[in-house]
């Protein structure tokens, strides 16, 4: 099949995948292999003892995101894959930003700061350290802003993603993966 | 009862029902081989790793159910790669056990260390490294159910040495636990309900039958329903012996090197059903000039093979055979006699452009081919390379039967043809076991040849030499201006070697000498070679040029001489 790039998309998927070793490289070896334009991913631990979950964006067709998604329930740890960007759902990502400061400029920051309803985690008297924590269009205008400053260092984890509502459970993969299918 | 990790190897190979192991022994997997004698095995010494895991794979495809391959650590685990990554690509059950460094050594860099897991994980459907005995028993059970459910495939379990000496508590689990893992969701009924609809009203239907048929079991439903409906049939090379190449429905192969009127029958089809077969880019050529007036049907087991290549208008998820058990039900009777009549006149238009029809003195492979079946009464098991005789094989060797042609498709593996048959004898040993290779291939895998020796294997090799990577030096002729960089390649006596190993052997260099020499190692008891020294630069025709439409044929000219049509090479 023959893609063309005007028709792709950003779609929020969501995996939960079994926490045995080797799982995390499983997920990255299949992105890379099978070509998925992966543009950020998140895991950590979910409510479930033993289940991780993963938070990614993959930018495609719908064609590419089906077979992403088809290609993830192949690997046998993983227990649900769901793709939440038609959904109503939050979306949060963190950054940690290093500014350079001196004393003209750290009042202007912190007015930005607090605009932006992030904090300051950290000051000395060269650099401040911003923790923002929001949608990721947000904390791309508040980067924007700070880096006239400028920023010396930064990092973002990458957003992850939740339902709104009483939905979004990972206890029954078999009747979401049928759905899925 | 206490066992330790070796003995719960074989606890569970012989639970899961394993009689024959191929295998290599080696310092990391010294103590599976210890405790081996204890057990009702036969084990099969392959004399390279690859051989070894080609071996479980023939075995595989025979059976139908898994092969079992056993190798050490390091330089033999990654010796098996190729062998996983073919059975990965035709969807071959395998069970691989290697050996790995004591739990205490690993990422060490230890002696004879590589991460197997690691290098294997895009080559098996799912691999294990086991670091704790109580994990060994429900882990060995896990490794079957996975290999041989759903769409089958590779699977290997790495063993850490200390582990294999550990001893605990054995007990087999009776079930498997494995919340991500559901290989078969049953049938979707509306989707048979909405495919019958589209083939009770086609006029030039056609089914593509492939690989999953086999390993459905369902070939006699396959023929019940292109009976019933007067549906043709085309099969992949992966599919051939779906149904009989000899009943009147049969088109033969379709794709790059299919038969003519398979390809035009596929492309000028109204509805055309995919079945068990995943639209390989050998098969379909041209996607977006793919059955341009088709409205597709995909029977398929595996979710991830439908929309992959060609979308479908109507997706059956399922397994093939209840799929067509279902559809009989639904589908009516019909007469395609137009159809059939047009696809009878491109019958005709090809046998006149097939060499065998045209005056040919030279010993060319098809005739070989040809022979082969009749002198087999088309009833063997012939497991042919990869190149231009595998193409040849497939064209000219009519198959009657599921599971009769082995061959690796996917990967296109040289030197799969002699261990894969070494497999296939174990596991049908009543019946006889053909070798089709050529002189490139089978100087891949050759040290097999102390397999037929030790065991007295009685396969029957034939091998095609044309001195030449024939199928390569093809596209360097069509494409490549004659530039036959490479692809030139000396033999090695043949009929000494063979008689090193004290396999017979004969050569042919005569076409009237075939048929005697072919029966003669048919009527052999035990293993035979047959060097067949052939016309070298011969063609696999027809072809369709790499992402081409399959209707855009390339044929062979063929042209008038002296006493008759002759090709003009
Ligand atoms: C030199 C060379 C030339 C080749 N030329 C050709 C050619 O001209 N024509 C050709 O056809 N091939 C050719 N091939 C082979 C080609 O590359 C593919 O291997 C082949 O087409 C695959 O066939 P398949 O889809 O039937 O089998 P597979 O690749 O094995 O796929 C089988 C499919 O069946 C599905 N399945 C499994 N079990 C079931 C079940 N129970 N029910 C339903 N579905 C199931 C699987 O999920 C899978 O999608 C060539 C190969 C080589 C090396
Ligand atoms: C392991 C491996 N290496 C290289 C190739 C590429 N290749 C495909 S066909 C072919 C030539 C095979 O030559 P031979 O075995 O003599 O068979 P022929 O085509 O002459 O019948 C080659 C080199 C391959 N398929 N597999
Ligand atoms: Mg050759």
């Amino acid at each position: 099949m023959t893609h063309d790039p005007s028709t792709f998309n950003k779609h929020t998927i969501i995996a939960w995948l079994e926490d045995k070793p080797g799982v995390l490289s499983r997920v990255l070896s299949l992105f890379r292999r099978r070509n998925f334009n992966i543009e950020n991913l998140s895991v950590g631990h979910s409510e479930t003892p033993g289940v991780s979950r993963l938070t990614f964006t993959v930018n495609g067709d719908d064609q590419m995101v089906e077979q992403a998604i088809k290609q993830l329930y192949k690997l046998v740890n993983v227990l649900r894959v769901e793709d939440v960007t038609e959904k109503p759902a939050v979306r949060r990502e963190m950054a940690l930003i290093r500014v350079k400061v001196d004393a003209k400029t750290r009042p202007e920051v912190m007015q930005l700061v607090d605009i932006y309803r992030a904090s300051i985690i950290d000051v000395s008297m060269d650099s401040l350290v911003v923790q923002a924590v929001g949608h990721e269009s947000r904390l791309d205008s508040l980067i924007d802003l700070l880096s006239n400053f400028p920023i010396t260092e930064m990092v973002r984890t990458g957003p992850v993603a939740m339902t709104r509502g009483a939905a979004g459970k990972n206890g029954n993969g078999k009747h979401a993966r049928r759905m899925a299918l | 009862m206490k066992r330790t990790g070796a003995q719960i190897v074989w606890e569970a190979l012989i639970r899961e029902g394993v009689t024959t192991v191929f295998g290599h022994p080696g310092g990391a997997i010294l103590p599976v081989y210890d405790a081996m004698p204890q057990y009702p095995v036969r084990h099969i010494l392959a004399r390279h790793e690859q051989g070894a895991g080609h071996m479980a794979d023939g075995y595989a495809r025979v059976t139908g159910d898994v092969g079992v391959a056993l190798a050490t650590s390091g330089p033999a685990a990654t010796n098996l790669v190729t062998a996983l990554a073919t059975a990965m690509m035709d969807s071959v059950p395998i069970v691989a056990i290697t050996g790995q460094v004591p739990t205490t050594l690993l990422g060490n860099d230890a002696f004879q260390e590589t991460d197997v897991t690691g290098v294997t994980q895009a080559v098996t459907k799912h691999n294990y490294l086991v670091t704790d005995i109580d994990d060994l028993a429900r882990i060995m059970k896990e490794a079957f159910h996975i290999a041989r459910t759903g769409r089958p495939g590779p699977v290997l379990v790495d063993i850490c040495k200390d582990v294999l000496n550990d001893e605990t508590e054995f007990a087999y689990p009776e079930e498997v636990d494995l919340p991500g893992y559901h290989p078969y969701f049953g049938l979707d009924e509306q989707a048979v309900e909405a495919a019958a609809e589209l083939i009770n009203n086609a006029h030039r239907p056609v089914i593509i039958a492939g690989h999953g048929v086999q390993m459905a079991h369902a070939e006699n439903e396959l023929r019940e329903l292109a009976e019933r409906a007067h549906i043709p049939v085309a099969m992949t090379l992966l599919g051939l012996g779906d149904i009989p190449e000899t009943h009147p429905l049969s088109l033969g192969m379709c794709g790059m090197h299919g038969e003519a009127r398979a390809n035009k029958a596929i492309q000028e089809s109204d509805v055309l059903i995919g079945i068990g077969m995943r639209f390989d880019d050998r098969v379909t050529g041209d996607l977006d000039a793919f059955a341009p007036n088709a409205k597709i049907i995909h029977i398929e087991f595996d979710p991830a093979e439908i929309n992959k290549n060609v979308p479908a208008d109507v997706a059956v998820l399922g397994d093939a055979k209840e799929a067509l058990q279902a559809l009989m039900g639904k589908v009516k009777p019909a007469q395609h006699k137009n159809w059939m009549a047009q696809i009878e006149e491109w019958n005709r238009e090809s046998q006149e452009l097939d060499i065998l029809n045209a005056e040919v003195d030279e010993l060319i492979p098809p005739m070989v081919m040809r022979e082969l079946w009749h002198v087999t009464e088309g009833d063997a098991i012939v497991v042919s390379d990869v190149g231009q005789h595998q193409m040849w094989e497939a064209q000219y060797f009519l198959h009657e039967r599921p599971r009769q042609l082995l061959t690796s498709g996917g990967l296109g593996t040289m030197g799969y043809a002699l261990p894969a048959a070494i497999g296939a004898h174990y596991a049908a040993p009543d019946e006889t076991v053909w070798a089709v290779v050529g002189d490139g291939g089978f100087q891949m895998t050759i040290q097999e040849l102390g397999v037929l020796m030790q065991e007295r294997v009685p396969v029957k090799i034939a091998i095609i030499n044309n001195g030449f990577l024939g199928m390569v030096r093809q596209w360097q002729e069509l494409f490549y201006e004659k530039n036959y960089a490479g692809t030139p390649i000396q033999s090695p006596d043949y009929v000494k070697l063979a008689e090193a190993y004290g396999i017979p052997a004969r050569r042919v260099t005569d076409r009237k000498d075939v048929t005697a020499a072919l029966r003669e190692a048919q009527e052999h008891d035990g293993p035979f070679l047959i060097e067949f020294q052939v016309k070298e630069e011969v063609n696999v025709y027809p072809m369709v040029a790499p992402g081409e439409a399959i209707d855009n044929l390339l044929r062979r000219r063929i042209v008038q001489g002296p006493s008759g049509l002759q090709p003009a090479w």
